[in-house]
């Protein structure tokens, strides 16, 4: 979905601090980056991605971002197959079971 | 009138900040030299025992089961000399409400702010300790903000913690996403001011309070179950809490002789702030990145004085890779039917490794275990690991390198605990002392308060600071 109605449920984008205004202790990579935040909440108007809107998060405070996504889903999962558990598993097995077959 | 709500302003309202959104005058216990009085603290700011039960018990919090883990125990003594192998236990605290021991700090920190009349509680936390809190504060009507470490500069985020994110928001709160750096503070910070909720940090008396049930529950369950007590209980070591709060309980337990060891995983070399290395690492908790850190200088955390302060308690400390924990999650899975997150697992694994060293007839305890889910489990961690680049083989564990590769022991033999050397650890934190207090000279007193802080004697303090050129006056 490319915009949001209001009432939606989106999540919004901010930079918090520019690569310059980061913390002095911080390594040198980090940096290179600002500091960025995403917060959820119901659109307050509509927009479209990328656009600046306003949000009302769970605890009812409004914040303002750029739209990155409407309904957003949740994107972890148990991945891809390792292989290498079922080696542990049949291993663990024949060590403790195997000589009593 | 409009704040100043710069990094430097915000960071210099800290003190106050923190004093409206915790509520404890810390100053009372200062003793005016470097030193503070840790006992007052934890008796004045925080509650007993028998009232924390209470508050727990109310919420379903605590009063987890013991589980003999017998095939792990065989298994370790297939490794052991012959007569060697103390049985393991695992003390099952998957079993609360929110799925790990965090619930019994957020308990107490979440009971304590509704209490005072805070409408709602925000805790800084990539790790378990978000859905304790946001559990607790469903239970107890109040509104709930978790701030996360999540995500690197390619919003990338590690997926145990994208887990940590989405039970969190199952369960009502709010949760905001940052990308990696000690900023954080500075966003949570502003946090506190706008919405003048209660710190529900981890390390306030009575969060640490909180964990006391955990090691005195612990004793009565071997007492009832095997009439004695445990001969070591082991505990996955990362800011203090779990150490400190377990040992504290067991002490109120009068479990005297039982060995407290920590464990945590070895990540040395990987810069904890770093956006390039947040994601070649595989565990997000219970490693060296905070055990080190914490242990040596646990004023460091989000409060004046912290109430974690594992020195005192340690009896040893032991380091564990990656690639081990891996392997025990998966045998603890298939030998004893029980799929917990490889987090808690940190010192199992140290328990399979110190159970060889010790008598058949001896107990060593596992105090914690973590539940496990998309995202928090060996196949999603190492599947992330392999598509950073991270390679995964068998091996010799002492081979892995953190951020390059993880090395599954080729035999569970090869499954050791490290001793780090605890004396140097104390001597770090006596040189913090003196350095992070910018003093040249101190008392008697202060002397007696880092023999305290390190559980160690007079001469071991005064030996330290002879070394660091520091008078005692």
């Amino acid at each position: 979905m490319s915009t949001a109605k209001k009432g939606d449920w989106v999540q919004i984008h901010q930079i918090v601090l520019k690569p310059e205004e980061r913390a002095p202790q911080v390594p040198e990579d980090t940096k290179q980056v600002p500091l960025e935040l995403w917060v959820k909440g119901l659109a307050l108007t509509g927009a479209k991605l990328g656009e600046e809107i306003e949000i009302e998060t769970t605890t009812g405070r409004k914040v303002k971002g750029e739209l990155i996504a409407v309904n957003p889903r949740y994107t972890h999962s148990f991945g891809e197959f390792v292989p290498e558990l079922l080696k542990i598993d049949r291993q663990v097995k024949e060590i403790l079971f195997g000589g009593e077959k | 009138m409009i704040r100043d709500n710069s990094y430097a302003a915000v960071i210099s309202r800290k003190n106050e900040i923190m004093k409206k959104a915790i509520g404890i005058d810390y100053s009372i216990f200062e003793s005016g030299g470097i030193g503070f009085d840790y006992e007052r603290m934890m008796r004045e700011a925080g509650y007993t025992l028998e009232e924390i039960q209470k508050i727990q018990a109310d919420v379903s919090v605590g009063n987890t089961p013991i589980i003999e883990l017998r095939n792990l125990t065989a298994l370790a003594r297939k490794m052991a000399p012959k007569g060697k192998g103390a049985r393991i236990f695992i003390k099952d605290e998957a079993c609360n409400p929110s799925g790990s021991f965090k619930a019994r700090r957020a308990a107490n920190a979440v009971y304590h702010a509704k209490k005072n009349g805070y409408k709602g509680v925000i805790a800084a936390t990539s790790g378990n300790y978000g859905a304790a809190v946001a559990s607790q504060a469903a239970m107890q009507g109040l509104k709930c903000i978790i701030v996360q470490e999540c995500y690197d500069s390619k919003m990338i985020g590690q997926p145990e913690i994208l887990e940590k994110q989405r039970a969190c928001e199952a369960l009502g709160a709010e949760v905001i996403q940052l990308t990696v750096g000690p900023e954080l503070f500075y966003t949570f910070l502003m946090l506190l001011e706008e919405t003048g909720y209660f710190n529900a940090s981890l390390y306030t008396p009575f969060g640490i309070a909180g964990v006391e049930t955990l090691g005195y529950e612990l004793a009565m369950q071997f007492r009832e179950r095997e009439g004695r007590d445990p001969d070591v209980v082991m505990v996955t070591h990362a800011g203090g809490g779990n150490v400190t709060g377990t040992a504290r309980g067991l002490i109120k337990a009068g479990a005297d002789n039982v060995k407290v060891v920590g464990a945590s995983v070895d990540l040395s070399g990987l810069h904890m702030a770093s956006d390039q290395a947040f994601n070649r690492k595989s565990f997000t908790t219970g490693h060296t990145g905070f055990g080190l850190p914490f242990a040596t200088w646990p004023d460091r955390a989000d409060v004046p004085r912290n109430a974690a302060r594992p020195l005192r308690y340690l009896d040893r400390y032991v380091l564990v890779k990656q690639g081990e924990v891996f392997y025990i999650t998966e045998a603890l899975s298939v030998l004893e039917g029980l799929e917990r997150g490889p987090a808690g697992n940190t010192s199992l694994t140290a328990a399979f490794s110190l159970a060889q060293e010790m008598d058949e007839d001896q107990i060593i305890v596992v105090q914690e275990t973590e539940y496990t889910g998309a995202g928090k489990h060996p196949m999603p961690q190492l599947s992330f690991a392999k598509q950073n680049g991270i390679d995964i083989k068998f091996g010799n564990p002492n081979d892995e390198i953190p951020g390059e590769n993880i090395i599954l022991p080729e035999h569970p033999s090869m499954i050791k605990i490290r001793d780090f050397d605890l004396n140097k650890a104390k001597n770090s934190y006596i040189r913090n002392s003196i350095t992070n207090n910018k003093v040249t000279e101190i008392s008697k007193e202060d002397v007696d308060f880092l023999a305290n802080e390190t559980k160690t004697e007079e001469q071991f303090v005064i030996n330290a600071l002879n070394e660091l050129g520091i008078n005692i006056i």
